[in-house]
This record gives C-alpha cells, structure tokens and sequence, in this order.
C-alpha cells in the first residue's frame, strides 16, 4: 500500500504531478484554495496509488513524499 | 636593525602580501605593475600558494570574491583601466563584507590613457569606485619601505572591519627601487565565522551575499556598515607631518608628490619661507585634524598632485575653506619638479 | 519505506519560482546527488544573477551570490582556497552565455575542478522574459517583439558544442527535465559532475534544457512539449565531451 503526504502549503498548483501520474491518482483540489491562493494537489484516488513517486519526482517545489 | 634588500615597489609589495600571510594572487598583466604578478609567478608555487593569471580583471577580483568568501588573506593588483573593470567586483566585496586587498599603481587617464605615473584615481578610490554607497581604506604609500608596510596593513586593516582595503601608488612608486626592511609584525587573519567553508554538518549554513531586496533591511545594512566605517575613521586614520609646527604654508601631497614636496618644503625653508607639509597616508579615510589645524595659522595651502586637482577638494572641506587653498600639479604621467612646486611656494609667500 | 521525499540538502522552505518552474526540479536532482553523495557539509554552491540568485536561501549548504555571469571565477577561487571541498555553480543562459561566456569558457579550458549547472530555458526569466543568448530562431520575447532575427542579432548558443571544441573541459552533458525517464538521465549525469570532482578530474557542466512558463507564455504542460518539439532540436540531448573515456562527439 502506497501513502503520499503533501506540504500542501507549498504547492503552487502547476498540475505537472497529476499529468505525470500513471494511475490518474491526482487532482488540484477544485473546492480548496491554499495560503498562496492555490487549487493544492490532492489524492482523489488514494487507493489507486501504486508507489511509482513519478509525482514526487516531476514537483518542482517537493512537496510530495511518498512511501510504500 | 633588519637586514635590507634593494627592491622595486612593485616587488616590495608582493613579498610583503605573501609575509602577511596571502598565498592566493590572482591578476591580469598590466603596465606598469606587471612586476607584482610575475612576482607572484614565481614565488606562490614555491611556498605552497596560488598565482593564477585570470582571463580578465574582472575575473580575476572575482577570484578574489572566492578566496575571500572562504576566510583567506586574498589580494589581486591592477593599474587604472584594469581598476575601473574590477569596480564590479570591489563594489560586490563591499556589499558582502568581504575582506581583500587590491592594489593600484596608477597610470595617466582617462581611457586608455598611457603608462606613466599618475594619482588621477583619486576620486575612483576614495569615493569607492564602483557602484553603490561603500568605502575601501585607501592606503598612499611614498616610498618602497611603505609600499611593504602598508601593504601589510592593508590586508589586517581589511580583515578587522571586513571591507577592501586598496594600496594606491602610482607608476614610479611601482617602479623605483629603494633599500626596505621586510621584517614585519603580521598581526593574524581574525577567526572568520561566517566564511563559506562548509557546514561540516555542525552549523547552519553560511551565507555570502549583497543581495538584499526588502528596502528596510537594505537601509540597515548601508547604516550599520557605514557604523563601521566610522570605527576605521577614529582609529586608522594615517598622516604625516613635516614642518607644520610653525608652518606659514602648507603642502598637500601624498604619494610620490609628497617626496617631490618635501625637498621643495626643504629649500624654501634654506630661502627662509616657513614652509611644511601634511602627508595623508590613509586618502581615505581622509585626515581632516591637520588640515583643520594647519588652517588657524597658515596663510596658503597648495595641494600638489598628479591629477587635474582632485585631492584638493577633501583639503578644501578639510580646512572648512579658512584658508586659501590652491592647486599644483602636472598630469598626463608628468610630475612635478621640486623647482615647481617652490616656485608656488615663494609665490604664496609674497 | 520512503520512495520520494524532500531531500536534506536543500532546506524546507516554500521556492520563489513561478508555478511549474523546472527550477526546483533541478534544485532537487542536485541536493539529491549531494545527499547521496554524504557532501553537504563540504560543499559550497554559488549562484549568481538571474532567477536562481536566491538558491542561498534554499540550499543547507554554505552558498555565495555572485555578480552576473562570474559565478566560475568565484568558483575557481573558493576551489583553489580549498581544493578539498566540493564547488557547485548553478547558473543561468543568460548568466552563463552571455555576460559571463569568457569566465564560463576559461574555467573550461582551465580544466578547473567544478561542477557548473547550467540551466537553458531560452530566456532571461528574473528580469521578465528578454532574449536569452539561447533563445531560438523566431521566438518571440520582450526584446525580440517580432521574433529573433538572426540578421539582427545572430544565432543562438549551443554552450556544450562550443565547449567541447576545448581541450580543457572533462565532462560536459546536455540533459533535460521534462519527463520522468529524462529526470532520472539528467540525476545521473549530475551526479557523474559531482563524482569527477571528487575525483580530481576537472570541469564538468551539466546544460539542463528547462522551461520558463511564465515568460513563454503557457501552461508548465504547454512548456514540457515545447521543450521536446523545440528546444530538443536545436539543442540534442547527449555527452559532448568526457575526457578520461576518451568520447568526444
């Protein structure tokens, strides 16, 4: 089982991490606004997960951990 | 008495950088101080230091820029268009608190200008050079024992306020040789906490920089570094005094001017005209107390120099404007003869 | 286990960058390879002028600002105070290429013992969006309004070929970020200009192909794909030089 954690408030909403996600996992929050006024990335599909941390990897700002 | 060797000025202060304990040069060729980099050339790898001849001047202040952000004495030299390149990097040393010597046998300008002596960076030097609110203690030496002495004192000066510290000769001080001691007291490198030498894992990191984007914290940086600079004015301020005591006129020289002016000083007096002279050796900070003083009881100070007359400007605000103050000078890399120079004193006397 | 997460050497605060900015994706392959590597407590990054200046505030190691485009003789100078440690410059093309090309060319041919990071995204992004020294034929910037024009102001630089014609340089790569596959090349390749430092072999400089979104004017996603159909063709991914296996292309 993969879990991600997320600095949530340092994304900056750029989405590369949900493009780069295989299993479709990902998505900017339509419905949250971080402290920089952000849509933040969040797990839509966490049990999707598979643990690859291609999102972790593309995150310019590593705000994602993840861990398997 | 320390044993003496016959020494170009030029050669004087490399020898004494490297007794100051600087094993890192980095220069580029330029006449008429070449000497001090094929001086360089030749020792540094024979003690162990580094001599690299960079691909400009402004990279080699940059290397400068490096060796002073890892806590070492650190010098480079130039002569006047190789300073006005290097002005980037002194005003960066400046911005970051760095510690380096730079030396400056200045030639005639401006542009290309030629390649005899000159003192025509006054203003360069003495205002800072570069861009930006920032000072450098600038150093006049008059004769080869003291291009050694302050070039050793440059370098302590340098680390004790964390700022630059410039040797500004000229062409002839560069190139004449004279008898010197090199047997000096070196006072240390202080401990440098916050060079760039690496965490080792048991610090926060260290960071050397001038960038400083939020107004505030800018004003306060410029305040308590010219804080600073007050220090090196009511401590390291330099002078010397020849025949002031009872002085009816008073010379203003430094540099290779101050030795022509004192044989001037010297026949006048034989010709009974009570002539003196005031010889800054720090151009900055500038020594305001003789002036201040010269000027209750002479009736003419002539500053003497080897420019259009910049020098004059710090003795005229030195002396409040008490006292008549008039220029002699030659520029274009011709000096003015002790004849010159009497003659403008008999002329004052009258 | 941990699969991906912040890696010490770089500090855990929120990046300047635009949103999308490959930036911090190269901040975090090199703070990586320095984990990695057990060098962060020897190592001393400079960055100069441009948008990564304030990489200081980023990376735990000890770091230097420096003037435009002279980040490599600041690096020759902290090197040679102590060859010891491990230098790093982050710089970029217009940094790198155009203001700082002679002290960028001249540690290269000194062979001088550090790692550059050189990042190319065609344009000068911290002073807003002026022709880079790297920017493409016809592509449109602040100060190229119509498109460059190469009658006006010539062609762009490709820094790794230039380079490689050098008998200096040990090991110059160009990389890109634009995908995961090309993000695990470029770690390598990274890494390898770290460990020939440690290994006294001299001047390796990593070119990264990145992307400015802001200053390009699209999407991070737009970005990606511009650098694959654009950039990548004038500037080919590959190893320009590496001296001690005897490869030059």
């Amino acid at each position: 089982m993969a879990k991600l954690t997320f600095r949530t408030d340092n994304c900056k909403g750029c989405g590369l991490c949900v493009d780069v996600c295989p299993k479709k996992v990902l998505q900017l929050a339509p419905d949250k606004i971080n402290k920089r006024g952000h849509h933040p990335v969040e797990a839509a599909r966490p049990d999707d997960c598979i643990g690859c941390g291609s999102c972790a990897i593309m995150c310019p700002d590593f705000i994602i951990k993840v861990e398997r | 008495m320390a044993d003496k060797v016959l020494m170009k000025g030029n050669e004087a202060i490399a020898e004494a950088a490297i007794k100051a304990g600087c094993r890192h040069y980095f220069g580029y060729p330029i006449t008429p101080q070449t000497e001090v980099a094929a001086y360089m050339a030749k020792r540094m790898p024979k003690i162990g230091g580094t001599f690299l001849q960079a691909e400009s001047e402004i990279a080699a202040i940059n290397m400068v820029y490096g060796v002073a952000s890892a806590g070492l004495r650190v010098m480079t030299s130039s002569s006047s268009p190789g300073i006005s390149l290097k002005g980037e990097g002194i005003s960066y040393l400046a911005g970051a608190d760095l510690p380096a010597l730079v030396v400056n046998v200045q030639r005639g300008g401006p542009g290309l200008g030629g390649i005899q002596p000159s003192q025509s960076d006054y203003f360069q030097s003495t205002r800072g050079g570069g861009h930006g609110d920032y000072h450098m203690i600038v150093l006049a030496p008059s004769s080869v024992q003291e291009m050694a002495a302050l070039t050793v004192k440059g370098f302590e000066l340098a680390d004790k306020y964390r700022m630059t510290a410039m040797v500004l000769a000229d062409g002839t001080m560069g190139q004449m040789m004279e008898p010197v001691s090199l047997d000096f007291e070196v006072t240390p490198p202080p401990e440098k906490p916050w060079a760039t030498t690496g965490t080792e894992m048991k610090r926060k990191h260290n960071i050397v920089n001038s960038l400083s984007l939020v107004p505030e914290e800018l004003e306060k940086l410029n305040i308590a570094r010219f804080e600073r600079y007050e220090l090196v004015k009511q401590n390291e301020t330099m002078y010397e005094e020849y025949m002031m005591d009872d002085a009816e006129i008073a010379i203003a020289a430094f540099g290779i001017a101050a030795r022509v002016s004192k044989n001037a000083v010297n026949e006048a007096r034989k010709m009974g005209i009570k002539a003196g002279l005031i010889r800054p050796i720090t151009l900055w900070p500038f020594p305001d107390a003789p002036f201040k003083k010269a000027a209750t009881h002479v009736k003419e100070i002539i500053s003497v120099e080897l420019n259009m007359g910049q020098m004059i400007e710090d003795v005229r605000l030195a002396s409040e404007c008490k006292v008549k103050v008039s220029l002699c000078n030659r520029v274009g890399g011709m000096i003015p003869s002790p004849e010159q120079v009497l003659d403008a004193i008999v002329k004052a006397s009258k | 286990m941990i699969v991906y997460d912040k890696p010490h050497a770089l500090l855990d605060v929120p990046l300047h960058y635009c949103p999308g900015c490959l930036h911090g994706v190269v901040h975090k392959l090199v703070a990586e390879v320095i984990d990695e590597l057990g060098i962060e407590g020897k190592t001393i990054g400079i960055a100069p002028v441009g948008c990564s200046v304030m990489a200081y505030d980023y990376f735990a190691c000890d770091m230097i600002e420096a003037a435009h485009g002279r980040a490599p003789a600041v690096a020759t100078g902290v090197k040679r105070a102590d060859p010891s440690k491990v230098v790093f410059t982050y710089q970029g093309d217009g940094d790198l290429a155009s203001i700082g090309m002679a002290e960028t060319v001249h540690a290269a041919a000194r062979n001088e013992n550090i790692t550059v990071i050189f990042i190319n995204n065609a344009i000068y992004g911290m002073t807003g969006g002026q022709m880079a020294p790297t920017s493409l034929v016809g592509q449109v910037t602040q100060t190229s309004p119509y498109g460059r024009d190469p009658k006006l102001c010539g062609y762009p630089i490709r820094v790794c070929e230039l380079l490689s014609e050098l008998e200096g340089p040990e090991y110059l790569e160009r990389v890109t970020v634009n995908s995961i596959p090309h993000i695990r090349a470029a770690k390598k390749a990274i890494k390898k200009a770290f460990m020939n430092q440690i290994e006294g072999k001299g001047f390796s400089l990593i070119e990264v192909v990145s992307s400015c979104p802001t200053n390009w004017g699209m999407t991070p996603q737009n970005a990606l794909k511009w650098i694959e159909e654009k950039m990548l063709p004038y500037y080919p991914l590959g190893v320009y030089k590496d001296r001690s296996n005897g490869e030059v292309k």
